[in-house]
């Protein structure tokens, strides 16, 4: 019992431990004196890395649940008779909690995997040790590109996905089932919100961003340099993830649902 | 100016419960080219990185030109590494970098220099090294050796004065080895460096250093001019240079009695 | 250096496209209209009961959307609920008019109708809409339906 005890001590502090290894990371990533001239070439790269690259997966994905979700939507609100209302249906549900959700989970399996497994390699094969030596600083040249790519990025690819959803639900709605068109985008109109809808998406999306981004980076600069520990590391970055994602929608939900 | 440019005294590191450095003492000098061997796992790529304070002691201290390199502020101690060069025993090379972009990385992140400027003293290293042509490959498509001399360019392209070398021998075929020990030994003569060469090629190694250091059980076994370590009959630097597979260091990793373990069974 | 070249082309592309995809979100979907600027006036109205009339919702005349809720606060004195609501500046409401709360479908959401008088003078900014019809509660319709033949039994039984 005692030794149970003792182990979800253990567990306990090293769970600290790592918490505040990453924020110390952050810290240092984030706090340091600007050198626009030299980061901007290398922030670019990097946005083609995590933004542009997640381009297509996130346009497709948001296609097929814009119109799947029409088509379910449509087959329940014909029972109702209220089959004017699919526009509305589609757009809330893509613009307040699918847009940023699965935008974020794809985000977290697309780039973030991969960012964690190059950090991951980097260190396996001594190239952040050598830049170290270098005496270039790897969190300024490494690190600190990739993180403000990711959270640059998830935002914009979210705004893409709600578009392109709610598109996919046109596509479907009006193009298939033969709803008016001028009735869908009315009805969506008078019911999605630019402040408390989109934009209130939109920061789900930011935290998201942070949040996936410093789990990537985390994982990939701690990561055991071994090919086993870099698969266990881009593991966790999917699962930590996912996880951070769901949970923090949901109080983020809950607080903005509450209206702050 | 000290004589020394390296003081290490009394250095002790553990790592987790293994003890790694139990009192290292040594001294480089100033221009020489310093060799460190010993067996596999003595920790000699560790001592490299103490001395670069990419690791920290648990007791003793490296002092680099007179100062204690490990109380250092990280500014400081950026400032200090631009005068001290690794060379890893991979190489190390930027996956996604060209060898030529490789080679230019210090000059773009630690000068403002003309693009033109830096194609020129690049183009330089690289003929240096003998690689000029193969300035657009990336570093997957070279061989080991080819690796390891894109490396030495781009370590000597920030003027260190202080050349570490890590393992650069280690599994090269005879004539890359002798390519590496001519570009080392021209490079210390010639740039006036100091250069330290982590080894256990016993022969390659002894023909260009000035000095040699023994490391073994995290202790220095033995000491002296190339010459006088080959001669020297202390067991364990005895057993080091020629190769014997049973001495001082034991060929059993420490188990208990064999009988013992195979009746227990 | 033509890689690089592609590389900053596609990011630039990359941020165009989401702007357009948030100017099309706001626009399309949002039905984003920006009654706050300057070129609105802000009357006011008080009704017995809003139902379920919420900030934002439509301001309309014969149907047609003029503006927008922009605040509901209860009178202390009256008890009767305070709507303020920002109209277009360039549609002139005659002082005479009346405001009706009124829902959209029979499960949809209530919004504003306002029926315009015949006065010559119309509304201008602070001004308040004096004639006014509260909103109806679905509830009380229901409640009104199912007592009133009971009413009606026992008004005849007293008698």
């Amino acid at each position: 019992m005692l030794e149970r005890i003792q182990r979800l001590g253990a567990f306990g502090l090293s769970f600290c431990e790592r918490l505040g290894v990453s924020a110390v990371l952050l810290a240092r990533v984030i706090v340091r004196r600007p050198r626009f001239v030299k980061a901007l070439p290398l922030l670019v790269e990097q946005l083609y890395m995590v933004g542009v690259l997640s381009l297509v997966i996130i346009v497709i994905s948001g296609l097929f649940i814009g119109m799947v979700l029409a088509l379910q939507g449509y087959n329940i609100l014909d029972k109702f008779g209220a089959t004017v209302q699919l526009g509305q249906l589609v757009a809330l549900s893509v613009v307040r909690e699918l847009g940023p959700v699965i935008t974020a989970l794809l985000f977290a399996g697309r780039a973030g995997s991969a960012l964690t497994a190059e950090l991951g390699l980097m260190q396996a094969t001594e190239q952040i040790s050598s830049m170290e030596m270098m005496a270039v600083d790897p969190l300024w040249r490494i690190v600190s590109p990739r993180f403000w790519a990711g959270l640059i990025s998830m935002p914009l690819l979210t705004v893409i996905f709600m578009i392109t959803a709610v598109y996919g639900g046109y596509l479907v709605g009006v193009g298939w089932l033969g709803l008016d068109p001028g009735q869908f985008w009315a009805n969506m109109q008078s019911s999605v919100d630019l402040h408390k809808d989109i934009m209130n998406g939109v920061i789900k999306s930011g935290v998201f961003g942070f949040v996936v981004t410093w789990i990537s980076v985390y994982q990939g600069y701690y990561a055991v340099p071994t090919s086993a520990g870099i698969a266990r590391a881009t593991t966790k970055t999917v699962v930590y993830s996912s996880l951070a994602i769901l949970g923090l929608d949901f109080i983020l939900t809950s607080f903005m649902l509450g209206g702050w | 100016m000290n004589d020394d440019i390296i003081k290490i005294n009394g250095l002790k590191f553990f790592r987790a419960d293994k003890v790694i450095f139990d009192g290292v003492d040594l001294n480089i000098k100033r221009g020489k080219i310093t060799a460190i061997m010993g067996p596999s796992g003595s920790g000699k790529t560790t001592l490299l990185k103490l001395i670069g304070a990419q690791l920290y002691p648990e007791q003793g201290g490296v002092l680099f030109n007179g100062i204690n390199i490990h109380k250092l502020s990280r500014k400081e101690l950026y400032k200090t590494r631009r005068s001290m060069g690794l060379m890893f025993q991979s190489g190390a090379l930027f996956t996604n970098l060209s060898v030529f972009e490789n080679v230019a990385f210090p000059l773009r992140e630690h000068t403002e220099l003309p693009e033109d400027m830096i194609r020129d003293l690049v183009l330089m290293q690289l003929e240096a090294v003998g690689l000029r042509g193969a300035r657009d490959l990336m570093p997957s498509e070279l061989s080991g050796g080819m690796a390891r001399r894109v490396a030495l360019a781009r370590t000597l392209i920030k003027d260190p004065k202080l050349m570490m070398y890590d393992e650069p021998f280690t599994g090269q075929d005879p004539i890359t080895m002798g390519v590496l020990m001519r570009l080392i030994k021209n490079a210390n003569d010639v740039l006036k460096l100091t250069s330290i060469i982590v080894s256990h090629d016993v022969a390659e190694t002894a023909s260009i250093a000035d000095y040699i250091y023994i490391i073994a059980n995290g202790k220095i076994v033995g000491h002296g001019e190339p010459d006088a370590v080959m001669q020297d009959n202390s067991p364990w630097v005895d057993q080091f240079v020629h190769g014997l597979p049973d001495g001082a260091m034991p060929f059993h990793y420490p188990a208990k009695n064999y009988y013992e373990d195979l009746l227990n069974a | 250096m033509q890689n690089k070249r592609i590389v900053e082309i596609m990011v630039g592309f990359f941020i165009l496209v989401a702007i357009v995809a948030m100017f099309l979100l706001a626009f399309k979907v949002s039905g984003f209209t920006d009654f706050s600027a300057n070129h609105t006036i802000k009357i006011s109205a008080e009704f017995d009961n809003i139902g379920d009339l919420r900030v934002r919702a439509p301001v309309k005349v014969a149907g047609v959307r003029i503006g927008e809720v922009s605040d509901i606060v209860l009178d202390r004195n009256s008890y009767r609920a305070l709507v303020t609501m920002l109209i277009s500046g360039d549609d002139k409401i005659p002082t005479d008019s009346s405001a009706s709360i009124l829902s959209e479908s029979l499960l949809g959401s209530n919004y504003i109708a306002i029926m315009p008088g015949f006065d010559t003078t119309f509304m201008r900014n602070g001004d308040k809409l004096g004639e006014t019809n509260s909103a109806i509660i679905l509830e009380n319709l229901i409640g009104q339906a199912i007592f009133k033949p009971k009413d009606e039994k026992g008004e005849k039984s007293n008698v």
